[in-house]
């Protein structure tokens, strides 16, 4: 078998004439965090409950760990954790109690069950607050929670539904940590998000989903190169000199333009060329008499992927 | 490509026994179970306090007095017991059902139980048999109450026959509340809010518990002929009467516990006079015959129980599962 742990082929979910999902292909490798992003009501949440089983499929294959979640639904879910969006727990029990319910619907024997929870809080700090009431819970506990659960169940794939949604920046960053800590286990981690730059930072690939229909899929440098251009881009602010006459003879850059909105006078540049052309770009402000006060290489950002590809979108339109 | 079979695989009933301990725990220690134990206790012991009072003054000959605890209905208080547990049953039954389904959709907790490996089969049915344990053991309790208060107030012993046809009434009872609770999981499943499904579930118990009698006597009324010349005309009228009103589970109740406490009931129409050669007035039946005479009305309530049961089962198959 191939090292994929998530085989999608042709998948098609019709709602009457709407095509929620439009024939979509996606391969998950193992040990990898995939990212599924898109705007509100692209199909990112319905793809994932028909990977579930949860929903039934209008068409295509899905294959998730050899199986086949419309006819082997259960052996699926056995082997696939899922955190919701906007995860809930039994209010009225504990945390450790709410985990026993779910290993007793795992059927995982007694005895294995208090180990492994208590094993699963601890991996998400939350082995203080083991027997208290989920109700005095904060929304980042439940969501930590919701991982610990995924922990304890040991899925070999994690399918995390808008992890990172109404969480404040510190929350954000615990979880994504132990996002990262899922896959040092060897967890494949499906991670579907509007959040764009925060889920920059953890994926290893991702699909950006539009009208039911993946538009790109890739690393995050290919996804840059595939809608903003090939290119290096650098930002360079210096004093006390023309940048865009003095950077034009250097080899390599290709076009120099202000950064910012035109007229803002920010003195910044961006810079781009076929390589890393940093060292010749500081060589040639400072030999030409300017003072360089800022030199950075520019990270394509997702955010921009995304905005500039919609941009297109709508101009095409 | 030819599509393959989408029959799938594994028991339907994975996990069967988790939901249900859970739920039947979860009723046990809820708030909400006591306030119904409270309403079951308040709306029960008057009418058993009342009628254990009449009774002691008895003085005739009486074969079944222990049953007539459950039957009887005191002047001071005109509610026999039986009759209280008419309405209270389908109250208790919607008020641990009306929200089984749609609170888990409110918490949204369904999403996250259904990702783990279980079939919604063994989700709905475990929520359904969790109420039902929890209604026979309150039922059971408030039985053995009853007998128990029978044994210290009267201070005699039932006959085994005797509890012998308490217990059928008990298992009628628990029947009768198996199809409220089967209703109220029905509207739990059709509504996401749990006040519109709960006022549903209350609407359908009045209306057949006030409205269809007199809509059923309305109905005969209108079929009935201007004149009746016969017996037989006489006959049809009275059993449309009967078939129309036994469609509400109150009427079968009833009439499956009037023939387990009232030995000698022998039939719930009238009598021809044919019918009655050999008849000894106020006889009663051995409990076989009563259990053959009142065995449709069982078997209507545990049809219906299923009936809606499965109405539920099948919605809630359909119903997506995101919030």
């Amino acid at each position: 078998m191939s090292d994929n742990v998530i085989e999608v082929r042709g998948l098609l979910k019709l709602y009457g004439a709407t095509r929620a999902v439009d024939a979509i292909d996606l391969d998950i490798r193992r040990g990898e965090i995939f990212g599924l992003l898109g705007p509100n009501g692209a199909g990112k949440t319905t793809t994932i409950l028909m990977l579930l089983g949860l929903t039934e499929t209008s068409g295509g294959t899905v294959n998730v760990l050899g199986f086949d979640p419309v006819r082997q639904p259960l052996q699926v879910k056995r082997r696939v954790g899922y955190l919701p969006d906007a995860v809930g727990f039994y209010d009225h029990l504990t945390a450790r109690e709410n985990l026993r319910y779910t290993a007793r619907l795992l059927a995982i024997p007694r005895r294995d069950a208090e180990k492994r929870i208590s094993d699963a809080m601890e991996s998400v700090q939350l082995a203080d607050v083991l027997d208290k009431r989920v109700a005095t819970f904060s929304r980042g506990m439940r969501q930590r929670l919701g991982i610990a659960e995924i922990v304890m169940k040991q899925a070999e794939v994690a399918i995390l539904d808008e992890p990172t949604s109404g969480l404040d920046p510190h929350a954000t960053f615990e979880l994504l940590e132990m996002i990262r800590g899922l896959k040092k286990a060897g967890v494949a981690v499906l991670i579907s998000s509007h959040l764009l730059d925060r889920v920059q930072s953890v994926c290893d690939r991702v699909a950006l989903f539009n009208r039911g229909k993946i538009a790109l899929m890739g690393s995050v440098v290919e996804l840059a190169n595939q809608v903003l251009g090939a290119g290096h881009p650098i930002l360079v602010e210096a004093s006390g000199i023309d940048i865009a006459g003095a950077l034009r003879g250097v080899e390599g850059v290709q076009t120099v333009v202000p950064e910012g909105p035109q007229g803002s006078g920010s003195g910044a540049w961006r810079v781009i060329a076929d390589r890393d052309v940093r060292a010749a770009v500081a060589q040639r402000i400072v030999s030409s008499g300017g003072s360089l006060t800022r030199l950075a290489d520019l990270q394509p950002s997702l955010e921009e992927v995304y905005t500039r590809y919609f941009q297109e979108q709508r101009d095409a339109a | 490509m030819p599509r393959k079979p989408t029959q799938r695989e594994g028991s339907p009933f994975t996990g069967l026994g988790p939901v249900f301990m859970k739920e039947f725990a979860d009723h046990l220690s809820s708030a909400r179970m006591m306030v119904l134990m409270l309403f079951v206790i308040v709306f029960g012991a008057f009418p058993v306090a009342s009628s254990l009072q009449q009774l002691r003054t008895v003085t005739e000959q009486d074969s079944y007095l222990f049953l007539r605890i459950f039957t009887s209905a005191p002047e001071s208080l005109p509610i026999s017991f039986v009759f209280a547990l008419n309405f209270i049953i389908p109250i208790m039954a919607i008020g641990l059902g009306f929200d089984a389904v749609n609170s888990e959709f409110n918490r949204r907790t369904l999403s996250r139980v259904l990702s783990q490996p279980i079939y919604r089969d063994a989700l709905l049915l475990g929520k359904f048999l969790g109420g039902l344990a929890t209604l026979a053991v309150a039922l059971a309790a408030l039985w053995l109450i009853v007998f128990g208060a029978g044994l210290l107030l009267l201070g005699l012993p039932p006959r085994g026959v005797e509890v012998a046809r308490g217990a059928c009434f008990l298992l009628a009872a628990i029947a009768y509340g198996g199809v409220w609770l089967a209703a109220s999981l029905l509207f739990s499943v059709i509504f996401r809010s749990t006040a519109t499904s709960a006022l549903c579930a209350l609407g359908l118990w009045l209306f057949f518990f006030l409205l269809w009698p007199m809509i059923a006597s309305a109905i005969t009324i209108g079929f009935a002929p201007s004149q009746i010349h016969s017996a037989e005309e006489y006959l049809a009228v009275e059993q449309l009467g009967l078939v129309l009103a036994r469609f509400s589970p109150g009427t079968l109740f009833s009439e499956a516990v009037v023939g387990l406490l009232n030995p000698e009931t022998r039939t719930f129409a009238s009598m021809l006079p044919a019918q009655m050669r050999g008849v000894i007035p106020g006889a009663p039946l051995p409990l076989d015959q009563s259990l053959i005479l009142i065995w449709p009305q069982i078997t209507g309530l545990i049809a219906g129980m299923i009936v809606v049961f499965a109405a539920a089962y099948v919605i809630f198959q359909r119903e997506e599962v995101r919030a």
